[in-house]
C-alpha cells in the first residue's frame, strides 16, 4: 500500500485500484476542533481536484478536493456522530471516504510522504 | 495617525499595523491574521476549549485594535447635544461613571458603527472632562471622519491611539482583577471607574462583547504588556484569540458591526430598538427619526432574529433564506457552531412574517437545504453582573 499527498493537504492510501482518503495532520492542525464532515456518497463520481467533502471546524468551513478521479465506494459513517475524529485520527480512522480510481496514472503527480513532509515544512 | 498614516511608502497597499501586544502573543503561541488593518491572534490553543474556558473562568482579549476617543468642548459649549446630533441615546442624562451602548447613525437612520459611550467623571486618567467612546477598528478612521464633519467646531476629539485596551471576561474575572485591582468589585454592570496598578493608571469598565461579567481595562500601551503578564499570572485566566471571541458574542446574541449591522440596517430593524432613548424618541430629534420611529411604530419589514439550525452542520454568513416557494427573501448575517450548545446557531434578517419566535424556516448554502428555528437571543443567557 502507498499513500500520497496534494498540495491541498489530502492523503490517498492506494491498494489495487482502491483509494482511502482523508485530510492530513497537518490540515486538522490548522483547522482546529472539528465539529462536522460533510462526506460524499457512494455513487458519487469525483473528478481530480473537484469538491468532494466539506469539513467544518467551529470558526470556518474547508472544502476538501478528491486527489484523483473515481467513484466513491463509502463515506466514513464514523464522522457523522464523531467529526473530533479527524482531529484525534486525521490519517487513520478519521479517513473521509473510499474511491475506485478510474485513473491510476494520476498518482504520479502527487508527493509521497517524504515530498509531502518537506512542502509543509515551507509552510 | 490618518488615513494616509496606512498607506506606506512604497504605493497604495495598506500596511497592516502591529498592536502593543504583538510580540506577547506570538510568544504565547497566537496564530496571527489580519483584522482591521492589525495583525491580530486569532486562537492560541483552539477556538472549542478558548471559548468554553471563558464560559467557565476567565478569557483576557486584546481589542486594542478598537478605537478609544475623547470627547471635550471648551468654554462649556454642548458637547452632550453635539453627540445627540448622531447618536440616538440619551448622552444628556448619562451620569459620571456611566457607560451606554449607542449607534452612530447615518443621515437616514442607517447604522455606520455601534459603540460604547461613557460620563468621564472628575477624577480620570485622561485629565479630560467629557466622554470616553469605545468604536469599532474596523471603522474607527471612517467615525472619526463623521464625526469632524457633522459635529460642531468647539468639539474636540482626542483619537487615543497609544491606549490599549484588555477586555477581562468570564465568571471569574472579579476574582483574578480584583487580586490586582481590589476597588472593581465595586462597580456593576456598565459602571466605569479610574484605577491604579503598580503605579500605573487605568480606565476600567464593567461591560464586554461575551455574555459573561467582566471588565474592559484601558491602559497605556507602554504598560500593557506588564498588566497583560499579570492577569495571565493568575490561575483563572488564559489569553483568549478573535475565533472564540466570535464564538462568545454570538451565542450572546451581540451583532458584530459589518456583518450583522451595516448602514443600509435601521436600529429597528436590527433588533436594537433599545439603543433608542425614550426622550429621544419622544424629541424624534435623531438622524432618520421619521423612518425608524415609523418602524418601531409599525414594525419593520425584515428584522434581525436568531436561529437554531437542525443537525450539526453550521450555517455560515451569506446563507440564504428561503421562503417556502424557495425563493430567496433574507440572509444569514452570522452563523458557526455554538461549543457551549453544542450545536450550530445563526443570526439572520428575515421577513416579519418569519421573525416570529418557533417560525421553522429553510435556509440555502452551497446547494444545500437546512432547517431552523426562530428562537429568542441570547441563545446562551447573559450573566451580568447589575
Amino acid at each position: 500500500m502507498s499513500r500520497y499527498f496534494t498540495e491541498d493537504h489530502e492523503w490517498v492510501d492506494v491498494e489495487g485500484d482502491t483509494g482511502t482518503v482523508g485530510i492530513s495532520e497537518f490540515a486538522q492542525g490548522q483547522l482546529g476542533d472539528i465539529v462536522f464532515v460533510d462526506v460524499p456518497e457512494a455513487g458519487k463520481a469525483l473528478t481530480k481536484g473537484g469538491d468532494a467533502a466539506v469539513v467544518e471546524s467551529v470558526k470556518a468551513a474547508s472544502d476538501v478536493y478528491a486527489p484523483v478521479s473515481g467513484t466513491v465506494t463509502e463515506g466514513n459513517p464514523a464522522l457523522a456522530d464523531n467529526p473530533a475524529l479527524v482531529n484525534e485520527d486525521a490519517e487513520g480512522q478519521g479517513w473521509f471516504f473510499k474511491l475506485t480510481l478510474s485513473d491510476p496514472s494520476e498518482l504520479s503527480s502527487l508527493m509521497d510522504e517524504t515530498a509531502y513532509a518537506a512542502f509543509v515544512a515551507k509552510q | 495617525m490618518s488615513e494616509a498614516d496606512l498607506i506606506d511608502d512604497t504605493g497604495e497597499e495598506p500596511a497592516i499595523l502591529s498592536l502593543p501586544l504583538d510580540a506577547w502573543h506570538r510568544a504565547r503561541g497566537g496564530r496571527m491574521v489580519e483584522f482591521a488593518g492589525y495583525h491580530m491572534p486569532v486562537q492560541y490553543e483552539g477556538v472549542m476549549p478558548e471559548h468554553l474556558w471563558v464560559r467557565d473562568s476567565a478569557g483576557l482579549f486584546d481589542v486594542s485594535h478598537m478605537g478609544q476617543l475623547l470627547f471635550r468642548t471648551e468654554d462649556g459649549a454642548d458637547l452632550d447635544g453635539a453627540l445627540e446630533s448622531v447618536l440616538p441615546g440619551d448622552i444628556a442624562g448619562l451620569k459620571p461613571g456611566r457607560q451606554r451602548y449607542s449607534l452612530l447613525l447615518a443621515e437616514d437612520g442607517g447604522i455606520l458603527d455601534d459603540l460604547m459611550v461613557t460620563r468621564l467623571p472628575d477624577e480620570n486618567p485622561f485629565d479630560v472632562q467629557g466622554l470616553y467612546m469605545v468604536v469599532n477598528g474596523a471603522t474607527k478612521f471612517d467615525d472619526i471622519a463623521y464625526f469632524l464633519d457633522k459635529l460642531p467646531e468647539d468639539v474636540l476629539i482626542n483619537h487615543m491611539e497609544d491606549q490599549a485596551l484588555l477586555a477581562l471576561q468570564g465568571p471569574k474575572a472579579v476574582d483574578a482583577l480584583a487580586r490586582l485591582v481590589p476597588g472593581v468589585r465595586d462597580l456593576v454592570f456598565m459602571t466605569a471607574a479610574p484605577f491604579e496598578w503598580d503605579g500605573k493608571p487605568l480606565w476600567i469598565g464593567r461591560s464586554g462583547y461575551t455574555g459573561e461579567d467582566g471588565f474592559e481595562i484601558s491602559i497605556d500601551g507602554e504598560y500593557v504588556e506588564a498588566l497583560a503578564d499579570a492577569l495571565c499570572a493568575q490561575p483563572e485566566v488564559k489569553p483568549i484569540g478573535l475565533g472564540a471571541r466570535d464564538s462568545l458574542r454570538l451565542e450572546a446574541g451581540l451583532p458584530l458591526y459589518g456583518h450583522d449591522l451595516d448602514e443600509t440596517i435601521t436600529p429597528v430593524v436590527a433588533d436594537l430598538g433599545f439603543a433608542l432613548s425614550k426622550r429621544r424618541r419622544e424629541e424624534a430629534s435623531f438622524p432618520g427619526a421619521t423612518r425608524i420611529l415609523a418602524e418601531r411604530e409599525g414594525g419593520p419589514a425584515v428584522k434581525r432574529v436568531g436561529l437554531r439550525v437542525e443537525g450539526r452542520q453550521p450555517v455560515r454568513e451569506g446563507a440564504a433564506v428561503l421562503d417556502a416557494a424557495g425563493g430567496e427573501v433574507g440572509r444569514v448575517t452570522s452563523g458557526g457552531f455554538a461549543p457551549s450548545l453544542n450545536a450550530p446557531i445563526a443570526m439572520a434578517y428575515v421577513p416579519a412574517a418569519l421573525a416570529a419566535t418557533g417560525t421553522r424556516i429553510q435556509l440555502s448554502q452551497r446547494g444545500k437545504v437546512h432547517h431552523a428555528t426562530v428562537t429568542a437571543m441570547p441563545f446562551v443567557p447573559h450573566r451580568y453582573v447589575r
